[in-house]
């Protein structure tokens, strides 16, 4: 168990006044605030620190206590433990953070000094949500491609849920009441997932279009010719106009990426043709290739 | 139709010691709604989360509902930038990858 500073926790020596305990308390508390600072569990430990201290540097009983044992709280546990006979309870007031923690949110150097009447105070039977959970998925840009269902563990909970065509990376969803157990009969928390799409494909993906090069032979470029390419919902052919430039263009309309949550809709594929330059040409081709360069000039 | 579960205004004060006047205060800013019934007050189960996070930042940090507004605002402001950065992120590394193709 650690000795814990609260003097230093509130960013005070240890002649401040009640007034400076204040005053500290006041200036972390808004800086460290979970509800300020949402998914930091930083700030929330932060807090729950600064809270700590306050409780109680804020009392005067306690201060004395803290002030006179210290660091040698090992100590004032024994001392504390002979007078527990006649000293049982303990009341004070004050102000504290009042949500989302219980009383085993206090260190044990807390408890280990001022035992579990010292947090008394926050015995009153308040209804409190219960903790946002934060999970994370990862996913095939195949596997949402089409609305599927999964089954996820969560704090040994399975939990089916259906993943919806169209997922961006990055996209988090909600599943109400899936989060932490409310506090004292208070509702559960909720229990967000943030989706991590790996591409699995040779597609490039940018919102609901996608995106996909595809070589071309010389000779089909220029004469124009079929071409057959794979999208995500199969092969399609591609009818290919004589005199294809290189990095020419063509939106397929509805074939690409399923937009989320709107049945039957997607976006477009983008064709890039890449004309390849023939090699390792034989003789007669290059000679051919000098009748066409003559032709030309 | 859909049933809305609620919860006497009341009850909610005494149970997380705020003044009726406090709740008052929040309607008049707009912060939260109230339905009577009956002459009795009542809140929508559905905005308990949002009302207990109200009254945690009035009582532990003596936020007035004008402010507890602004945060929430800000608060908002800041979720959506997060949003955006996430969809930046995703344009920037599809141009990242298309370059790494050339």
């Amino acid at each position: 168990m650690e000795y814990i500073d609260y003097y230093k926790v509130l960013g005070l020596d240890k002649n401040a006044s009640q007034e400076d305990i204040k005053k500290a308390y006041r200036k972390l508390a808004r800086k460290h605030h979970p509800d300020l600072n949402p998914n930091d569990k930083e700030a929330h430990k932060k807090f729950q620190q600064i809270n700590e201290a306050n409780e109680v540097l804020s009392d005067p009983e306690k201060r004395k206590k803290y002030d006179q044992y210290g660091k040698d709280w090992q100590h004032a546990e024994q001392f504390e433990q002979a007078k527990q006979s006649r000293q049982r309870s303990q009341h004070f007031g004050g102000e504290g953070f009042s949500g989302q923690f219980d009383e085993g949110d206090f260190s044990d150097f807390f408890a280990s000094m001022f035992g579990d009447s010292g947090a008394g105070f926050r015995q009153r039977q308040t209804k409190f949500r219960g903790e946002d959970y934060q999970a994370e998925l990862q996913l095939n840009l195949t596997d949402v491609y089409k609305t599927h269902q999964q089954v996820l563990k969560v704090n040994d909970k399975n939990i089916r849920i259906t993943i919806p065509a169209g997922v961006e990376d990055g996209q988090k969803i909600k599943i109400k009441g899936f989060g932490g157990t409310g506090i004292n009969g208070g509702p559960n928390g909720d229990l967000y997932i943030t989706f991590h799409i790996i591409n699995n494909t040779e597609f490039k993906r940018q919102g609901n279009d996608l995106y996909k090069t595809v070589d071309l032979d010389l000779y089909t470029g220029v004469l124009g010719g079929e071409k057959t390419i794979d999208t995500l919902d199969g092969k399609i052919k591609l009818n290919v106009k004589p005199e294809t430039q290189n990095e020419t263009k063509i939106r397929l309309k509805g074939k690409g990426f399923p937009v989320y949550k709107k049945h039957g809709e997607s976006g477009d594929l983008i064709v890039t043709f890449k004309i390849k330059i023939p090699t390792n040409l034989s003789e007669k081709q290059k000679e051919l290739f000098e009748q066409l360069s003559k032709l030309s000039t | 139709m859909e049933n809305t579960e609620m919860i006497m205004l009341d009850e909610f004060c005494a149970s997380h010691q705020v003044e009726v006047s406090f709740i008052h205060s929040l309607e008049e800013t707009g912060l939260i709604e109230t339905v009577a019934v009956n002459q009795a007050l009542y809140i929508a189960s559905d905005d308990l989360p949002k009302l207990e996070q109200i009254t945690r930042l009035h009582q532990d940090l003596n936020i007035n509902p004008e402010g507890i507004d602004a945060v929430n605002h800000l608060l908002r402001h800041i979720e959506e930038m997060k949003q955006e950065i996430v969809q930046l992120r995703n344009r920037i590394r599809f141009y990242e990858e298309n370059d790494d193709r050339v």
